[in-house]
């Protein structure tokens, strides 16, 4: 019982932080890899506005929420937007530098030390029984708003005006274009979104653990559930962290609690080989051989 | 349009073909031997660090840059020859003889198993295989480490202490990879890895089997990369799996892309910038007087500027360091004009 809330709770975690890995390639077809530095640098933010709007914890989070928003925009515009027709190689090595980039910006501006923004919002992170198990208070606001994102982009995607550009821009940029769709604008909007559910899941993990540099190594964690999944596929994101969650929370359970590290990676690679398109992903979409 | 007309067979082959090119390499060859003799502790230690990283840019722009097969895990594959070396030096206590080729055959054999992917895969889900090997290797490494109780690290006795040994030591092995590379991509092999990089359905009509160009193209260049990771293991004295981050990947990254793509000198121009560059941070900030300020936070510094100075060459000088410097000799070569006489 308690394994089972520790992967869905992991689960959550994965797939909150992956789904910007998949709106970023499904829209745009590159791959971020600065998505750690965008979860942690949404996660300073909140701390800085939890110290600035000091007694209204609800106001400092949606502060910091639509902060992560803006920087997502702002690294498109004067990033990203370069790198548009630029090779795969460009495009991924761009966001590898924006990441060395923010990590060495943000040791510059916040220090080392951990933070904890939990204690500064003025909560605390109580541990709630379900039956035998138990789970934390963190641990719940991640599951509601791993369910409140899904939801929301599902709705959005399928119903909204800028949601059906968006695909219409994944599914072809050319034709979208033509159709008179600002490809830079849902670029933008992406990479906004990308950074909203990122700053989401870089907050609340630290809240759960504290603000550190591990951060980072969590938002790459989190890639090979987008792959496994498939790269394109949201519902793909997923099964695929549930199944990246599982397969980590039962070998450092049963086998070893080093393996923590490399499980993801060791998926990842066994899907490449039987089915490198993923899950739920379109097959036709790989570049393949 | 320099004139310059190659009228036999034996000036066509020639690795040096003009009279300005050979003057060039010894006034370099008149450079590099005096150089250890010549500069304080400091400045040789930078120059043999600038040899041996330079041995891996040289595999990693023959993989990328040439063969074009994009790869993160480059320092998974250093590891994967230190490792090599310093178990075979505890546990057999292996002379250099035997651990070089041990770690070349490792790093073949991961070369193999790296190339495999590349076989069903393209572009960015390349990368991210070669990404998870990254991070298994380094775990096998440290894994090894903990098991074997050297949790901080393996400790390897050099057979050769003395620096300037070392640097001549390193000058030869990273001439022999530059002529090696040379030479192979004049050849049937590096004529391949182009044609594949340009497109691959093309290249296999013309005959070339891409399966074994891609192969071919990963083993030799990680053979090469564990080769760096033995060479590296010996002239620190000590292996640890944490040396082998993916900072240390990124960084051979930049040094292709700095030095600039599809260029053997791009690599070595490259592996210059790269291993000078937190030293010139270190030493402006001490000009600077801020070093005692900001010592604790120097890496930061370091990172930061590496970034800046990485994105500023993808959004500004996709040719890299090479890009920049022939369109300065260009410049010299046309002036007054402008422009390059069409062909």
């Amino acid at each position: 019982m308690q394994l089972a809330v520790n992967i869905l709770v992991l689960a959550s975690i994965y797939a909150l932080i992956c789904c910007g890995y998949v709106l970023i390639y499904r829209v745009s077809r590159v791959l971020s890899l600065a998505h750690g530095e965008l979860m942690m640098l949404a996660a300073y933010g909140l701390y800085g506005t939890a110290t600035l709007f000091s007694g209204h914890p609800v106001l400092a989070i949606a502060a910091a929420a639509l902060l992560a928003v803006a920087v997502g925009i702002a690294v498109y515009f004067a990033l990203m937007w370069r790198m548009t027709g630029e090779s795969v190689l460009a495009a991924v090595l761009a966001t590898i530098a924006l990441g060395i980039l923010l990590r060495g910006a943000m040791i510059l501006m916040f220090g080392t030390q951990t933070q904890h923004p939990l204690r500064d919002l003025g909560w605390t992170n109580a541990s709630l029984a379900i039956g035998e198990a138990r789970i934390s208070s963190v641990g719940l606001a991640l599951l509601a708003s791993t369910a409140f994102v899904y939801g929301g982009l599902a709705v959005f995607l399928r119903a909204s005006r800028w949601g059906i550009r968006m695909r219409a821009a994944g599914q072809h940029p050319l034709l979208a274009a033509q159709r008179g769709i600002g490809l830079h604008g849902v670029y933008a909007l992406t990479w906004g979104l990308a950074a909203f559910t990122a700053g989401i899941a870089g907050m609340l993990i630290a809240c759960d653990a504290g603000l550190e540099s591990t951060l980072v190594i969590i938002g790459l964690k989190a890639f090979p559930a987008a792959l496994v999944g498939g790269l394109d596929s949201l519902v793909g994101a997923l099964v695929g962290s549930l199944v990246v969650a599982a397969a980590e929370v039962l070998l450092i359970h049963y086998v070893d609690p080093l393996l923590s590290d490399v499980v993801p990676f060791a998926v990842l690679l066994a899907m490449l080989i039987v089915r490198p398109w993923g899950l739920f992903g379109t097959r036709e979409e790989l570049d393949r051989v | 349009m320099s004139g310059y007309f190659r009228t036999r067979y034996g000036e066509d082959a020639a690795l040096l073909d003009t009279r300005m090119q050979k003057f060039w390499f010894v006034l370099l060859v008149l450079f590099l031997v005096p150089y250890p003799f010549l500069v304080n502790p400091l400045w040789l230690d930078l120059g043999n660090q600038v040899l041996l990283a330079s041995i891996g840019a040289v595999a990693l722009m023959l993989l990328t840059g040439y063969a074009g097969q994009i790869s993160l895990g480059h320092a998974g594959l250093l590891a994967a020859g230190a490792f090599t070396t310093g178990i075979l030096f505890k546990e057999l206590a292996a002379p250099f003889w035997i651990t070089l080729p041990a770690s070349a055959a490792t790093g073949a054999a991961l070369g193999m198993l790296f190339g495999l992917p590349s076989l069903r895969l393209r572009g960015l889900y390349l990368a991210v295989s070669t990404l998870a090997l990254h991070f298994i290797v380094i775990f096998a490494g440290s894994e090894y480490e903990t098991r074997r109780g050297f949790s901080t690290g393996i400790v390897i006795d050099s057979p050769i202490s003395d620096p300037r040994a070392w640097y001549f030591v390193l000058l030869a092995a990273a001439g022999a990879t530059l002529l090696f590379a040379l030479n192979l991509l004049r050849a049937r092999t590096g004529r391949a890895w182009r044609a594949i990089h340009g497109r691959e359905a093309v290249a296999e009509a013309l005959g070339i089997s891409v399966h074994r160009a891609k192969l071919s193209a990963f083993v030799v260049s990680s053979t090469l990369t564990a080769v760096t990771g033995c060479l590296f293991a010996y002239y620190r004295g000590f292996v640890s799996a944490e040396a082998f981050s993916l900072y240390l990947t990124i960084q051979y990254v930049a040094m292709i892309i700095i030095g600039g793509m599809g260029s053997l000198l791009g690599a070595v121009l490259g592996t210059v910038f790269v291993v000078l560059f937190p030293y010139a941070i270190d030493s402006t900030m001490s000009a600077l007087r801020l070093s005692e300020r900001f010592s604790s936070v120097i890496f930061a510094i370091n990172y930061t500027a590496f970034g800046v100075v990485m994105i500023a060459f993808l959004v500004f000088e996709p040719q890299g360091l090479v890009g920049l410097w022939r369109r300065a000799r260009d410049w010299f070569l046309l002036w007054p004009f402008k422009q390059r006489p069409l062909r």
